[in-house]
């Protein structure tokens, strides 16, 4: 079996749909074997369709089509014991663990000002307390493999930069910064890399519904794609509207494997030059 | 197949080093690759700079993995024989997707010369800019894009180096960089063509480790203290840059641009 | 009555002591009145002693010997309801709002591998959710005022990471995202947003035996003094101090509070001895 990161096992959550199915298919097709978690269910300040046990169902799928395992559990990031005991249970079954890639998020809208309680709550829970949960439950095995490991943080261009409207969110992934940067620093004794990664807009559902286009154009009572296409594009400085969820599978790939031996502490962006422009 | 295939890649400080392997690493991906080097000392560098045999070296390993090289003695400070090079090697192998703006001095030395801020400040501000501006106009008229990748430092982000005038230039040379390559991926983002940094930590290449370095690393120990990284490497080896640019220039990353990737075995973080 | 913020009016979180002491009687010297909270009580996963309702009595002793005025409320600000009371009430009594210091903070110490959850929990409601809602509270009195400054204390740590406090690192990174966010938000409103980023700041918060400990773990404890644990803090500063005071937090803050700083927002500022470029 070869690939570049053949023989390794791939911690990764929000696994069902969006980037995370797309990380473990990339990861998969490399050679790794699959841990995956996701909520497949609704938070109630979420205001478009999150995923399902369907959907994750569907990850399981396409990872079997490819010849690596998975182990698919459906846990919430907010749980750290439920977190815990999926990932120990993968690793159980699996045998050891390389990768996490701590992707789960989600998005709502509204300005600092206004903003509900429960909706500011649910993001730091998620976006930023779920990140935490997520290392917290790998290191044991990662440390335990004694082989080093990568973990990935996925931010956003959003970790880096701020847009109007979405205070909640932009202090999740600026917090998530802080966090990969500590770990770095805790982990580098033990080889462990930590990097994280800063997308702009990315062709999934998580953006790809009207309250986010809403977001965008304001002032169009009900936005459609067609609206939403070049206001994206005018945020980035290449001359598209999004980047797919590949283009992060590909960056999260190259962190993950050897040929990053010595990267760690990096903040790195695949944004389409949105955070310079 | 490998990533690159059918590529062509301008290449700067390619005798030796890490220009040297990121032109076999580019050329395992399939790209062919045009190679400039001075092939010559420059007086205020304390250490041994390299050579016409340096180069043929490159151009043997690059063969040997039969893609097309293309190389030529040229100094990164003169933009007209600069282009004359990069000229003679469009017309041999066809026009180019990729630069790799590497070639770079680093004269700190406790006997240094008050030559040695402006030969680095030429060196490795100057001769990146040239580099950019000789590639620029075929790849736009070309229109399919185009990857460059100008090389940095952690002395690009942090104020290191010492206080010696080839130490603060070298500093200062590599932040410049960074607003080189900020600018550049913001004026050639409409032409599709990336423009990003990468930033090494020490890489065991002749630059760094050679008699010099050692003794103006060992008259203040602050200096090396100060270049621990926070992974237990002493330094990272030149395949390890050339690893991190065969990412960036491949379209694994087609819509990262302007962007700093240190390869740095978090010694920024750490710092 | 002159002062650089004459005739404003500050709200001020964790204002019994420490730094927010200092950002109370800093802005009343220069003729600000006061709106003061503080949790004034214990929170269990921070090792040390917490501010008390005589602290914040000797708040409200100084200021009134300034001559300004100062209404001063027990509030916790993971508590949005009452954060919310103090300030109405606040502007009520004072007439106005201009100045926020959203500054209340704790401490406390682990790796992210073993951190016990509460800690975590208690970190990110206090230093970040806090701050949020000492500014969503502030914010319809400063539209009311037709613009207004606010500041949020990041730190080094909100630009920057350090061992054995990364849920304070991940705390204070992402006030500098709300910071950014603010600014953007309430610009049109002419209300400016800002955080300063001290480096060690010579207060409860580190002058206490838990975090000697955690500074100087190879020393005896009677050995941990202020004088021993000097050398360990400096070498963090690029400038030979071991940490700042409070008043050149406040001094920042008064800058940034002031018509001096009339066009800047959005900006991380460090007051930090040089700790960043270090």
């Amino acid at each position: 079996m070869t690939g570049r990161v053949a023989g390794k096992v791939a911690f990764i959550t929000g696994a069902a749909r969006g980037q995370g199915r797309s990380h473990a298919i990339r990861l998969a097709q490399e050679g790794a074997d699959i841990i995956a978690v996701d909520l497949c269910g609704q938070v109630g300040s979420v205001p478009y369709p999150m995923s399902t046990p369907d959907d994750l169902a569907e990850t399981v799928k396409e990872v079997e089509a490819l010849d690596r395992r998975i182990i698919a559990t459906q846990a919430d990031v907010r749980d750290v014991g439920a977190l815990r005991a999926a990932v120990d249970d993968g690793v159980a079954q699996l045998g050891r663990l390389d990768i996490v890639s701590a992707n789960a998020g989600i998005s709502s809208v509204g300005p600092a000002a206004d903003l509900p309680e429960q909706t500011w709550r649910d993001m730091i829970d998620i976006n930023l307390t779920g990140v935490w949960h997520t290392a917290k439950v790998a290191i044991p095995h990662l440390i335990a493999g004694g082989r080093g490991g990568a973990i990935v943080l996925t931010s956003s261009a959003a970790g880096l930069m701020a847009y109007p409207n979405v205070a909640h969110y932009v202090s999740a992934k600026h917090g998530v910064v802080g966090l990969m940067r500590t770990l770095a620093l805790e982990l580098a004794p033990h080889s462990i890399r930590v990097n994280s990664i800063h997308p702009t807009q990315v062709d999934t559902a998580m953006i790809m519904n009207e309250p986010t286009w809403k977001l965008f154009s304001p002032d169009i009572e009900h936005p459609t794609i067609e609206d939403f296409t070049p206001v994206s594009q005018a945020m980035n400085a290449l001359p598209i509207p999004w980047v797919e969820p590949v283009d992060i599978s590909n960056a999260l790939l190259w962190l993950a494997s050897d040929e990053a031996r010595y990267v760690t502490g990096v903040a790195l962006p695949v944004d389409a030059g949105a955070v310079i422009k | 197949m490998g990533k690159l295939e059918g590529r062509i890649a301008f290449i700067t400080g390619a005798a030796r080093g890490q220009g040297r392997s990121h032109a076999i690493r580019l050329a395992q991906e399939g790209a062919d690759i045009i190679a400039v080097d001075i092939c010559g000392q420059i007086d205020t560098v304390p250490y041994p700079m390299s050579t016409p045999d340096d180069l043929a070296e490159t151009v043997k390993e690059v063969e040997a993995l039969d893609r097309r090289i293309f190389a030529r003695q040229a100094d990164v400070r003169d933009e007209a024989a600069l282009k004359a090079a990069f000229d003679a090697g469009v017309a041999e192998l066809g026009p180019v997707d990729i630069l790799l703006a590497n070639a770079g001095i680093a004269p700190m030395s406790l006997h240094e010369s008050h030559q040695a801020w402006q030969d680095v400040i030429d060196v490795n501000l100057t001769g990146v800019f040239n580099a950019v501006e000789t590639v620029i106009p075929s790849m736009i008229e070309r229109g399919r894009g185009g990857a460059i990748v100008l090389t940095s430092s952690t002395a690009g982000n942090n104020g290191i180096g010492g206080p010696s005038r080839g130490g603060l230039g070298y500093t200062a040379a590599k932040h410049g960089v960074v607003g080189l390559m900020r600018s550049y991926a913001n004026n050639l983002a409409p032409h599709s063509i990336r423009v990003n940094t990468v930033h090494p930590t020490g890489v065991r290449t002749p630059m760094v480790v050679n008699e010099a370095m050692g003794e103006f690393l060992a008259q203040d120990p602050s200096l090396s203290n100060a270049m621990a990284n926070a992974l237990p490497v002493d330094m990272v080896e030149p395949v390890d840059i050339s690893n991190a640019i065969v990412w960036l220039v491949s379209d694994d990353a087609r819509y990262v641009t302007g962007v700093q990737l240190p390869v740095d075995a978090g010694f920024s973080n750490k710092k | 009555m002159t002062g650089r913020v004459a005739g404003k009016v500050a709200f001020v979180t964790g204002a019994a002591r420490g730094q927010g002491r200092s950002h109370a009687i800093r802005l009343a010297q220069e003729g600000a009145d006061i709106v003061a909270v503080d949790i004034e009580g214990q929170i269990d996963s921070v090792p040390y002693a917490m501010s008390t309702p005589e602290d914040m009595a000797q708040t409200v002793k100084e200021i009134e010997a300034l001559d300004r005025r100062i209404v001063a409320t027990k509030a916790d600000v993971r508590d949005f309801g009452a954060v919310k009371a103090a300030v109405d009430e606040g502007v009520a009594q004072l007439g106005r709002l201009d100045i926020v210091s959203a500054n209340a903070g704790i401490f406390s110490f682990g790796t992210l591998a073993d951190l016990a959850e509460q800690a975590w929990q208690d970190m990110i409601d206090v230093n970040l959710t806090g701050v949020w809602h000492a500014v969503k509270a502030a914010i319809p009195h400063l539209k009311a005022a037709h613009g207004g400054s606010i500041i949020l204390t990041s730190s080094t740590a909100g630009l920057m990471a350090m061992e054995n406090i990364g849920h304070y690192v991940a705390a204070k990174h992402g006030v500098v995202g709300l910071m950014r966010t603010l600014a953007l938000e309430l610009a049109p409103d002419m209300i400016r947003v800002n955080s300063v980023h001290p480096t060690s700041v010579n207060t409860d918060m580190i002058q206490n035996a838990a975090t000697y400990a955690l500074f100087a773990p190879d020393l005896p404890e009677a050995e941990r003094t202020k004088e021993t644990l000097g050398g360990r803090f400096q070498v963090m500063n690029a400038l030979p101090i071991p940490w700042v005071e409070p008043v050149d937090i406040s001094n920042a803050v008064l800058w940034l509070a002031s018509d001096e700083a009339r066009y800047v927002t959005g900006v991380t500022l460090p007051i930090d001895a040089g700790q960043l470029t270090k």
